[in-house]
């Protein structure tokens, strides 16, 4: 008899639920979507999984595996071998059913904060060591998983409060873009919620896409808003000069 | 715009991962735990950190001193680092998750006493972490001066053992002080645009050069921060132990 895997998968909706325990058999390489995809084709043909590209680049299989947020598609089944693996939902967001949240949440917050918006109009000129940094943000894939893992929106559902990870790393894409000239640091401080964030980096580690999120997104914002409205010294030098700072960019003159 | 929560799971599982999610928090209380109490016997009990000329790193600059104090002397001094750890930016990792269990552990349920009393984010008091930088700055520059004249004996320049764990005391502390993520802001983090100043140039700027070197650095900051704390503590016990006559510095030439 080949080798099979244990899975518990969370089965229920809004209403309540419990794991149920399928049998998968091994096959090597596997990932954890492969198998609850066979439960979904041999066992269980109701069992709600949200997928798409299967190759980590579209952020829809999130779910929570032995606990720990993570991609479906890109965790490896033998790195549970001899374990049960369990397999629930998002816990931050509500189910829809099974291994279905409902991240609709994040969308009203993509919704209230400024996009790009440039000082000069299209073509812009600036140099690639000068977008190397929001170049990093960019690769988010909106999985929701830091979203997910954040203590203040997981524990404390303090989403009237704070935007989460994820729209740190969108504002700090579209605050420190070369030519962008929206000033989002009075949004940051006050329904942004960064003071919420107490840097315990869990948004960093579970990130499938290795962003320093906290490092190169969050911290370098708390900064700017402490240069704003946390530091004296640079106030009283604004208020003796009358100088309003504004987080605006200059535009590379152009050739 | 609060949503409802999920309805009630049996969650029996911790978070799995190389190591158990307690490991790291548990380290942080015994190390800094560990720390703290021999800060405080040693800030209580000693008033000199001098032996011979090797100036243990709780005792300098000697600020008692410049104003005629002679207890608790290391009480003027050791305020400034400590401001600048308790601030800094990984060390907040490090207690929130130790101490106030905010969270314990990634994915890990905050304990049951949490949810009575409303989060309300991080202690503005950190946001002044940039002033403490410079403070640190101070106080590092004559931890430098204090490593010239580890090496300086009365027959002339030599090195002792004591030397060197000064030496790599100040490097660490170097490292530690200039990885910083508010220096990181300062030498350029709050630019949107280096290029700009050099009119569109496409050859990199001194000051884009420095941010980059310090961005480099600043993702060793736990690192430096962890060595740096047990450097300084090896450091003093070195030098207490001098005084107290326990060992003695060996001459390495």
């Amino acid at each position: 008899m080949s080798e099979q895997y244990v899975l518990s998968i969370f089965r229920g909706d809004q209403n309540g639920g419990e794991e149920q325990e399928y049998q998968v058999p091994a096959i090597p390489g596997m990932v954890v979507l492969d198998a609850v995809h066979y439960v979904q084709a041999h066992d269980a043909p109701d069992l709600g999984v949200r997928w798409n590209c299967k190759a980590a680049h579209c952020g829809s299989c999130s779910a929570e595996i032995n606990g720990m947020p993570k991609l479906m598609c890109k965790t490896r089944l033998d790195e549970y071998q001899g374990q049960v693996v369990h397999i629930q939902p998002m816990r931050t967001f509500p189910i829809v059913k099974d291994l279905v949240a409902d991240v609709s949440w994040n969308y009203e917050v993509a919704k209230k904060i400024a996009t790009f918006t440039p000082v000069n109009a299209a073509p812009f000129r600036m140099q690639q060591w000068d977008v190397d940094r929001v170049q990093e943000f960019h690769h988010c894939i909106e999985c929701f998983l830091c979203q997910d893992v954040c203590h203040v929106l997981r524990d404390h559902d303090a989403k009237d409060q704070y935007f989460g990870p994820r729209f740190m790393v969108k504002m700090a894409e579209f605050e420190m873009h070369p030519v962008d000239g929206a000033d989002r640091i009075p949004q940051l401080k006050n329904e942004g919620g960064i003071g919420m964030c107490n840097v315990t980096k869990c948004c960093t580690e579970v990130c499938p896409q290795h962003i320093h999120i906290t490092d190169n997104a969050i911290i370098p914002l708390k900064e700017r808003v402490a240069d704003r409205y946390y530091d004296p010294i640079r106030n009283l030098i604004r208020r003796l000069t009358k100088k309003e700072e504004s987080s605006s960019s200059t535009v590379p003159s152009k050739a | 715009m609060a949503q409802a929560s999920q309805p009630s799971m049996n969650r029996p599982i911790k978070p799995s991962g190389k190591l158990p999610y307690w490991v790291e928090p548990a380290f942080t209380i015994v190390a800094f735990g560990g720390f703290i109490i021999y800060s405080l016997w040693e800030v209580l009990f000693h008033n000199t950190g001098t032996y011979h000329n090797y100036v243990s790193p709780f005792f300098s600059p000697g600020v008692a001193g410049w104003f005629g104090f002679h207890v608790l002397t290391a009480l003027y001094v050791v305020w400034v680092p400590f401001i600048f750890r308790f601030s800094c930016y990984y060390y907040r990792k490090e207690y929130y998750r130790a101490f106030s269990f905010h969270p314990f552990g990634c994915a890990v349920a905050e304990p049951k006493s949490h949810r009575n009393r409303s989060y309300k984010g991080e202690w503005k008091i950190n946001n002044l972490h940039r002033y403490t930088w410079f403070l640190a700055v101070i106080v590092l520059i004559f931890l430098w001066k204090d490593v010239v004249e580890a090496f300086i004996f009365p027959n002339g320049f030599g090195v002792g053992i004591g030397s060197l764990i000064l030496l790599i005391n100040a490097i660490l502390l170097t490292g530690y002080t200039f990885s910083c993520h508010a220096f990181r802001n300062m030498i350029g983090g709050r630019k949107d645009c280096f290029s700009c100043t050099a009119h569109g140039q496409s050859q990199k700027t001194t000051s884009y050069k420095l941010w980059h070197r310090i961005s480099e650095a600043n993702v060793f900051h736990g690192t430096w921060a962890w060595a740096s704390l047990f450097s300084v503590w090896i450091a003093d016990l070195y030098v207490r132990l001098l005084i107290m006559g326990v060992i003695h510095d060996v001459r390495l030439f």
